[in-house]
């Protein structure tokens, strides 16, 4: 019998990391990616990653805390047992990119720096300058390399994975992938197929992400049958420098390292920003959320730079929104050590040093919470088991999916640093679930051959028809620039129904025409054109799904903001009055609960993402309210405690009766 | 200022590009005009080309091929001549490059790997270079075995630049000893088959610059440095170190401004040792 073989689709922290764990099992890899695995997405992470540690401990930090943090920053919307899981591993990630030489910064005396990022109050975050994505990605890619040279691994670079081969039985038996220089189109037999492709940015047009990021491949695998979760839970970024062709990022380490978010108390005030006094800034973060300050949670930064521009007109510029991110009050020395390359991109892009003069920033997409369901195995202890082939798999047998492209870990908004974890976490925590997976099976994906042929044709029937086509006169990508404006406007800070219904209604349109589009080119040898027509094509499906999933849930819940069914402040001014105000809200906030406590899944039909809703595992930390910075929240705080008190003694006296 | 003038006075500007259709086949110039937008890059200029697929003279095209990624120089995809110097082009502004006297904007692919469509060139051998290096650190195992050696500020700071590099292969395009290789696939040779022979070719010839800095990265790291003298013995022997002429052009165009020609002299320096040391049979 030859040997089992994994096809992993994406070479970013997901993919890599999942790559060296398979190869240290002893399974053979062939990885597939768009572009050298060196050069994937993850380069761009610039703040950190997330772990409680020595020096958090001794202030009350526990991995307990860093999953609460995690849960309550994610609005409850987060399946708990693999967040919990990866809160416990996330000392022990670090350790290892710590042994495979990252150059995490250090302090004076040898260790791990740390840094603070949003939504905590403790320091967790470890970092490698303004480069940490860079860093982590490098010290993954060597470890590859040197499987590669074993001949553990084959990479198969410049290669775009078209989808999963699925046998009469809807189970997965391998992937198809083109090359993207010869246009070869070729099947890839593999027992398990593990995709960890990334994020989605580009159905935006632009965003903080980088080109490979259409999210084509999740598309593809949702077209195939594979169900999505949660996709309207997009994270945009509160601090990015606006450009023609990106919106390119800010980190929130800016803020951690002492960055201040403010605007001129006199709208657009014209004078040099180093001039304006003390009292004629408003430091909105700060003073709306003391506790917190600039750090608060990214969708709540985001809602308060966006309404300062849009509703309280306070925009520095006239014609283009934005605000002041200050980092001038810092040491150089300090900045350039620790924020050095963050500060390049500003100077770069932009012309100015942020050194001197403060930087100009606005909200860009950024982040899907969003993405392809997958299972998990969970223990009594509230955690996943270890080596489970349950573990990330999709509803589709034997096709997995890690990283940035699944939608566990973080609910209805990510906490900062903690991406880079989720990614490395999974890629490392499933290996051994596969490698399960593969021993089981007693038929391997080397004896569908007529799968595999007729899959193939398939494909190439498809691309064929697709470079004979005339006619069309649709330009792929203007519809993708069309596409990107109708996203950004209708789905994004914040959310109405009636925007939304139309959005969905032209993104249906632009669907429809995308049908029509002509390429420039139909030659069959680096066609770049083709394979950037597919991608669009393939964006569709997923817009639908992010927008109609908006459309339908009628609540506010972590980066999902819709004004119309916010719950109200409180008002009353009598102590009593306030009270029963609480209580009203707090009946307010269990009744939309039960009916919006649920991810969202969809499946597609061809046409349409048709949408259900599924219960999420809370079992582990129950949900509570989001409260930061709301008006009377210490009342609402106080009932909600009271209640949950009541209810734990009742459980124990009900207990007690039952004995 | 001459953006201010610009901006009133151009609509439009030139973009001169060398294109070719594949490997072997000849190349041609063709001229594009771009309408003019205030903080546009290359890679903003490129798109625009693709999206009218139009010459200057009006005459349909295809689009230029080109290759681009993160968008802001830490990917190192979109390496090329502009201008006549080698850079990334996504963090090349119009504006900047538009001043003085340069009316228009000439774009080449690199000329020290193989072309494989206009602007896209194979830089394989950049990769394969960080393999014959074993650019890693050869850690026992992915269990969990507690936290890494210990690093001092000091020794981090000189690390991390160098852990910087993104395989642009600016350095290498500067380099007057790095030559290129262009191996023809023959017709029907199997892909193992092509990439043996490819790799062959590779490893007889220069390592380049940023191999040899990686090497020395991976040399100061307290587990990397178990396998130094494996590394040393690479760079010790054809195609390794001796071959750098200290012309010093790498250091110059390299974007991330890795201190190169730092880490050549003490890769020489290291390298004489290691020869000392097997002479006397210590290795
Ligand atoms: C600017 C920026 C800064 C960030 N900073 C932080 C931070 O400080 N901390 C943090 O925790 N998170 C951060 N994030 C988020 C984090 O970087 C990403 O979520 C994470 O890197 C995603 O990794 P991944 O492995 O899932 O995918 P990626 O790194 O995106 O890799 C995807 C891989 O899939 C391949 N691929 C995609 N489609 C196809 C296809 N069709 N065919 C073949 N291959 C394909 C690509 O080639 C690539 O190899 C940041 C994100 C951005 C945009
Ligand atoms: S110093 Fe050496 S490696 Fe650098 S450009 Fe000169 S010859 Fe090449
Ligand atoms: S050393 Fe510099 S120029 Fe050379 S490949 Fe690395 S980043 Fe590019
Ligand atoms: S696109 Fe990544 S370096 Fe230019």
């Amino acid at each position: 019998m030859s040997k089992p073989r994994v096809v992993i689709v994406g070479g970013g922290l997901a993919g890599l990391s999942c790559t060296m764990k398979l190869c240290e099992l002893g399974v053979d890899v062939d990885l597939i990616s768009l572009v050298p695995v060196k050069r994937s997405h993850s380069v761009c992470a610039q703040g950190g990653i997330n772990s409680c540690n020595d020096q958090t401990r001794q202030i009350g930090d526990t991995e307990w805390k860093h999953f609460d943090d995690t849960v309550y920053g994610g609005d409850f919307l987060n399946h708990q047992p693999p967040v919990k899981e990866m809160a416990d591993w996330a000392p022990k990630v670090i350790d290892l990119m710590d042994r495979l030489g990252v150059t995490f910064n250090r302090t004076q005396e040898g260790f791990l720096d740390r840094r603070r990022f949003g939504g905590t109050l403790y320091k967790r975050t470890a970092f490698a300058g303004a480069t940490t994505g860079q860093q982590l990605l490098y010290g993954l890619d060597e470890q590859v390399r040197r499987w590669e040279s074993q001949g553990k691994v084959t990479k198969y670079e410049h290669w775009d994975f078209l989808g999963p081969i699925l046998d009469e039985n809807r189970v997965c038996r391998g992937a198809i992938a083109q090359n993207l220089r010869t246009m070869e189109i070729r099947s890839f037999p593999a027992d398990v197929v593990v995709v960890g492709s990334g994020g989605p940015g580009l159905v935006y047009g632009r965003s903080t992400m980088s080109v490979m990021c259409t999210g084509s491949a999740a598309s593809r695998c949702f077209q195939a049958g594979a169900k999505y979760g949660n996709g309207e839970f997009i994270q945009v970024h509160p601090t990015a420098i606006p450009g023609a062709d990106k919106l390119r990022l800010m980190s929130e380490s800016a803020r951690g390292e002492g960055g201040r978010v403010w605007v001129p108390r006199k709208p657009q005030d014209s004078r040099d920003p180093k001039s304006i006094p003390e009292d004629e800034r408003y430091y909105f973060l700060e003073s709306r959320y003391p506790e917190y300050g600039n750090l608060v949670p990214r969708d709540i930064a985001t809602r308060e730079i966006f309404d300062i521009c849009v509703n309280e007109g306070l925009s520095v510029e006239a014609d283009r929104l934005c605000v002041y991110l200050d980092l001038t009050h810092i040491p150089k020395p300090e900045l350039d050590r620790k924020l050095g390359g963050i500060l390049d991109i500003y100077q770069k892009f932009q012309g100015v040093d942020p050194r001197d003069v403060p930087m100009k920033i606005f909200p860009a997409v950024h982040y899907s919470m969003g993405g392809l369901w997958t299972d998990y195995e969970r223990t009594q202890a509230g955690g996943l088991r270890v080596a489970s082939p349950r573990n990330h798999q999709t509803n589709i047998e034997n096709l997995y999916a890690i990283g940035e492209c699944d939608y566990h870990y973080h609910g209805a908004n990510r906490l900062g640093a903690n991406s880079l974890l989720s990614c490395i976490f999974t890629g490392l925590f499933v290996a051994p679930g596969i490698q399960q997976k593969l021993s089981g099976m007693t038929k391997l994906s080397s004896e569908y051959a007529t799968v595999h042929k007729a899959a193939q044709d398939e494909h190439q029937n498809r691309h064929d028809s697709l470079l004979k086509r005339d006619g069309g006169n649709e330009n792929p990508y203007l519809l993708h620039q069309e596409l990107g404006q109708v996203m950004t406007r209708s789905a994004t800070v914040v959310r109405r129904n009636d925007q939304l219904a139309e959005a969905y209604e032209t993104i249906c349109d632009l669907h429809e025409r995308s049908k029509n589009c002509s390429l420039s080119d139909t030659g069959n040898w680096t066609n770049q054109n083709v394979v950037f027509t597919k991608g669009v094509m393939d964006m569709f499906p997923l817009a639908k799904t992010i927008v109609k999933g908006a459309l339908q849930r009628d609540e506010c819940r972590g980066a999902h903001y819709k004004p119309d069914f916010q719950f109200p402040p409180l008002q009353a001014t009598t102590d009593q009055e306030r009270h029963r105000e609480a209580e009203l809200w707090c009946d307010r906030f269990e009744e939309n609960n039960k009916k919006w406590l649920k991810s969202t899944i969809a499946e597609f039909d061809g046409e349409h993402p048709q949408i259900t809703y599924e219960d999420v595992d809370v079992s582990i930390e129950p949900p509570r309210p989001r409260l930061y910075g709301l008006v009377g929240a210490e009342v609402i705080e106080q009932v909600w405690n009271d209640r949950r008190a009541k209810r734990s003694a009742d459980v124990a006296e009900n207990q007690a009766a039952a004995t | 200022m001459i953006k201010d003038a610009y901006d009133q006075t151009i609509s439009s500007f030139t973009v001169r590009i060398e294109r070719q259709d594949g490997p072997g086949s000849p190349s041609y110039w063709e001229t594009f005009d771009v309408t003019y937008e205030s903080d546009m890059n290359v890679i903003s200029v490129l798109q625009r080309i693709a999206a009218m697929s139009e010459t200057a003279t009006g005459e349909k095209t295809t689009p230029v091929a080109w290759s681009c990624g993160c968008l802001e120089e830490v990917c190192g995809s979109c390496t090329m001549v502009i201008n006549g110097k080698v850079r990334q082009s996504c963090s090349a502004l119009v504006d900047n490059l538009l001043d003085g006297t340069d009316q228009e904007l000439v774009l080449q692919p690199m000329s020290k790997f193989p072309v494989v469509r206009d602007l896209v060139v194979d830089r394989q051998r950049i990769f394969r270079s960080l393999q014959r290096v074993e650019a890693w650190v050869p850690v026992d195992t992915y269990y969990d075995m507690g936290p890494g050696p210990k690093v001092s500020r000091a020794q981090q700071e000189i690390n991390y630049p160098l852990s910087e590099c993104m395989s642009c292969g600016c350095c290498m395009e500067a380099c007057p000893q790095y030559t290129k290789v262009e191996v023809v696939r023959a017709d029907g040779e199997s892909d193992a088959d092509y990439d043996k022979r490819v790799n062959e070719a590779y490893d007889t010839q220069f390592i380049g610059p940023q191999a040899i800095s990686q090497a020395m990265l991976f040399n100061s790291h307290p587990t990397g440095a178990q396998i130094a003298e494996e590394r040393l013995e690479l760079l010790s022997g054809p195609g390794g170190v001796q071959v750098c002429g200290n012309a010093q052009n790498c250091v110059t165009v390299c974007p991330k401004e890795i201190p190169l020609t730092t880490s050549i002299a003490r890769a020489g320096r290291a390298v004489t040792v290691h020869k000392f040391k097997k002479w006397f049979g210590k290795s």
